[in-house]
């Protein structure tokens, strides 16, 4: 058995600083393998959509990569991958990010690229139309064609919360990006791309020093302009149980979500570690409690997973929240039988608590997979930007594990204890095509 | 704005790139037959563990229900050991951090886990009883196959699965790999007596290796291996796939899905195998046309057109026959004109030369993400266990990165006019049938087909 201690804390410094304009700056060395991530996480997400313009995060996400003031279109590409490294972008709901991995000697070149579009994306009608169209497939081939698209995390927000913050489509729908305007971009870029609101962070072979060079050489150039005011997301938690049905004529067979809310995971960050351990006590694994009752025990289920954040990220959130639980089951089963017996498990943790014995498995395992997830430098990279953006601390990312293992039975039982059915939102999954059986 | 110009001069240089360093391989047969690889990584606290047993079909006639008793066994063989139940077995490898994950393939059986490095001893005392004493109770393993088949029905739903399926079983016909996933009224005729046959007679110590990549000591490792498996001494051969037939690729083949909102275009033909001279170039070849963002495919069919969000092209290798595939999720209305895009992108790799910045682009970041996917300890044990697995060693990779920077324009011309011309490409399309047909048939014959919701068992010759 693992014993929390110094072990559990990532040995990798983390060295921090704000240029003139306003950008936070993260640099976390590591110098056992030649590769350096380089990331940009800006603070706008789906939650900070207006309404009439859903999508438009992750719109904007891929007019990122459509060149800027020094790089035409397709460059930034061809400049990282023929430098041997890859990128990407992602949009979450409460970040937008970008991101390359590359070996050690690409990176001013990284910083270079990441500089151009922080000043100047090339927004043009062209572009804006092109991907459009691109998006229209993305959102084809990730929901619309495909059986349990976007199952739950597009549809459960609808029942779960209130605010259109929370509730709306991320995804976007068509005819709000069809009607997406340049002139839209140029607002969203000059409000919510402005380097004051966002968080530079480098991580693996570098030198601190040059480094920091370096990036004042492409960043400094980058013009200040007034961070927005952070969007109001919070919300106060439901009083009733809500419910809601989804059909998908594309499924051969239904599923359900249960969704909590829980503690604010950056204001409530101890009470939140309580539901974190909970989530994986419930459903990691072939010892996990729901796994053993709903697929060994009473064979009602086909598939269960249970997880905190829709994008099942536990620490890149803010408030408001779920803890959701996902099963698929077939059709002869009864939704409801499903619901009581999550009911029933939740229920044990919060009267009988968790056995100590236990509780240190579920707590090594979630050790371990921390520890899988920062063994690459831009899964480390990625793990220090968001705690920074998100909790305003990235040390916090190489603490995980430590916090974890200190957290208790008596705080795992009263996060169960928050996981009441009559405040839980139920989105049940129809499959309406009768094919395929 | 005015569109922007590159102005090279801007852009930082790239550094001198500092030179892979090699990994530390230990490798030993143990007395059983059993190959060990154990790779001493320092960084973080961790052990992987693969563990790849030779399970090929031994018959072509014998492959549906082969593939429909290994799908079963993969998860079944967690359900219970002489000693231990399902749960005592996940409570053992929890407790070191791990949790074992058993997947099945055309080729091989494979046990995967990740543990902190305590557990070794506990985690392959477990993983040797799961070898040696599994006793695939009825009442579970009733229980997991009904789970596993209705898995199956909502994979066989997935468009992409659907395709992935159609293109298999044109491209090998009678050859087991055209089995993608295991028909589930087969599934449901399997008994645990079955199970436990399958598992006596290819659950084999010999042509199986266990790669060990982490925060080990070689030489304790050896002998932790060596005691705690010392009890698997099953007596037999692995079986490997025969030889995969060259298959004409006869006219499109039109998967009619109604409905369907999109058309998943996918080709495939055959490609020079790990050890082939020729691979370094068709690897080349294959990221200048589709294998990345910075490819012709992706200019043109989504940059240039917003056909498709995510256009692609790959190698893919099994031990007996390997592929080269392009995919394209293609908007309904423009199936026909992605096609032609991809066609003609093909076309051009195989009658005219790409271009130097083309090629060095490729290469560099083949070689990059050789050594970024090599960095983790996860990367390295899965390559190192496929490149085990197919009978080479660890110096595959030094010699395929000197092989990559050595290859010419000439050569990725050669090796496209071969391996990437259409005319040799097996192609498939799913989507509805009523709105695509006409758009394809413009641009050759085309064969419309119902889905294959379950194939019929292959009759016995």
């Amino acid at each position: 058995m693992t014993a929390a201690g110094p072990d559990l804390t990532l040995r990798h410094p983390v060295e921090r600083f704000t240029l003139d304009n306003g950008l936070r700056v993260v640099l976390a060395p590591d110098r056992s393998v030649p590769v350096v991530a380089v990331s940009v996480f800006y603070d706008v997400g789906m939650r900070s959509e207006p309404p009439g313009r859903t999508g438009f995060a992750h719109l904007f996400e891929h007019m990122m990569f459509q060149g800027s003031a020094n790089v035409p279109k397709m460059e930034h590409a061809r400049l990282v991958q023929a430098a041997g490294g890859t990128f990407n972008g992602s949009t979450h709901q409460d970040y937008t990010n970008y991101f390359q991995a590359l070996p050690a000697e690409a990176l001013e070149r990284a910083v270079f690229l990441e500089a151009d579009r922080m000043a100047a994306p090339a927004i043009t009608e062209e572009n804006l139309r092109n991907q459009i169209d691109v998006v229209k497939e993305e959102i084809r081939v990730n929901v619309l064609n495909r059986p349990y698209g976007a199952f739950p995390w597009l549809q459960l927000p609808e029942i779960a919360f209130e605010s259109f913050a929370n509730t709306h489509d991320g995804y976007g729908s068509f005819v709000d990006l069809e009607s997406s305007t340049v002139d839209d971009a140029t607002d969203f870029f000059s409000r919510y791309y402005a380097p004051s609101n966002a968080v530079l962070c480098i991580g693996g072979d570098l030198d601190v020093a040059e480094t920091e060079v370096l990036v004042r050489r492409w960043f400094d150039q980058v013009p200040a302009r007034p961070a927005p005011p952070a969007p109001a997301v919070g919300e106060p938690s439901p009083t009733t149980v809500r419910r809601g049905v989804v059909e998908d004529r594309l499924a051969p067979a239904p599923a359900v979500a249960i969704g909590w809310r829980v503690p604010d995971p950056v204001g409530d960050l101890d009470t939140y570690l309580g539901t974190v351990l909970l989530a994986e006590l419930l459903s990691e694994g072939d010892a996990s409690r729901l796994e053993r009752r709903l697929l060994h025990a009473d064979r009602l289920a086909v598939a269960q997973s249970t997880y905190l954040g829709l994008f099942g990220d536990p620490f890149d959130v803010r408030d408001a929240t779920l803890l959701v639980s996902q099963v698929h089951h077939p059709a002869d089963v009864p939704v409801d039988r499903v619901l009581t017996a999550v009911h029933e498990e939740v229920d044990r943790v919060a009267t009988d608590g968790v056995p100590a014995d236990e509780l240190a498995r579920v707590t090594a395992r979630t050790e371990a997979q921390l520890l899988q997830q920062a063994d690459s430098v831009l899964g480390r990279t990625l793990g220090f930007a968001s705690a920074e953006l998100i909790h305003g601390r990235a040390e916090l990312a190489g603490e995980l594990a430590a916090r974890l293992a200190a957290v208790t039975p008596d705080q795992v039982q009263a996060a169960a204890r928050g996981l009441s059915p009559d405040t839980a939102a139920v989105l049940e999954l129809r499959a309406t095509g009768g094919a395929a059986r | 704005m005015s569109a922007p110009v590159l102005d090279l001069s801007l852009v930082p240089p790239l550094g001198e790139p500092r030179p892979a360093v090699a990994p530390e391989v230990h490798q030993t047969t143990l007395p059983n037959g059993l190959r060990l690889v154990v790779v001493p990584r320092p960084g973080v606290p961790l052990v992987e563990l693969r563990l790849r047993v030779p399970f090929a079909a031994s018959a072509p006639r014998a492959a549906a229900t082969h593939a429909a008793r290994t799908a079963l066994l993969a998860s079944a063989v967690l359900l219970g050991t002489a000693r231990h139940d399902q749960l005592e077995i996940a409570q053992l490898l929890q407790t070191h951090g791990g949790e074992l994950s058993v997947s099945a393939d055309a080729d091989r059986l494979l046990f995967s886990t990740t543990m902190l490095p305590d557990g070794l001893g506990s985690v392959l005392g477990v993983l040797t009883e799961l070898l040696t004493a599994p006793t695939y109770p009825a009442g579970p393993v009733d229980a997991e196959r009904a789970r596993v088949g209705e898995r199956i029905l909502i994979a066989r739903s997935q468009p992409g699965v659907i395709a992935r399926s159609a293109l298999a079983a044109r491209r090998f016909g009678a050859h087991p790999y055209a089995q993608q996933l295991p028909a589930a009224e087969l599934v449901a005729a399997v008994t645990p007596a079955a199970l436990r046959k399958l598992h006596r007679e290819r659950v084999l110590p010999a042509g199986s290796t266990l790669v060990l990549v982490g925060d080990v000591d070689p030489a304790a490792a050896v002998d932790v291996v060596g005691t705690a498996l010392a009890g698997w001494v099953a007596e037999g051969k692995a079986v490997a796939a025969a030889p995969v037939p060259t298959l004409a690729p006869g006219p499109l083949e039109l998967v009619h899905r109604a409905g369907a909102v999109q058309s998943n275009v996918r080709l495939g033909g055959p490609a020079p195998g790990r050890t082939d001279p020729q691979l370094p170039a068709l690897r080349l070849a294959s990221m200048v046309f589709g294998g990345y963002f910075s490819s012709r495919l992706v200019e043109n069919i989504r940059e240039r057109r917003g056909y498709t969000y995510s256009p692609r092209s790959s190698v893919e290798h099994l031990m007996a026959g390997s592929s080269f595939t392009v995919e394209a999720d293609v908007a309904t209305g423009v199936t026909g004109p992605a096609l032609l895009e991809t066609v003609y992108e093909l076309g051009r790799m195989a009658l005219t030369p790409v271009t130097e910045a083309e090629l060095d682009s490729a290469r560099r970041y083949l070689l990059g993400t050789l050594a970024l996917g090599t960095a983790t300890h996860a990367g390295l044990a899965s390559t190192l266990s496929a490149l085990f697995g197919a009978g080479l060693s660890a110096d595959w990779l030094a010699d395929h990165q000197q092989a990559l920077a050595a290859v010419t324009v000439e050569e990725v011309t050669e090796v496209s006019r071969r391996w990437l011309s259409p005319a040799g490409l097996t192609a498939v399309v799913v989507g509805d049938a009523e709105e695509v047909a006409d758009q394809l048939r413009v641009l050759g014959p085309i064969e419309v087909t119902a889905p294959t919701v379950e194939p019929a068992p292959e009759p016995l010759a």
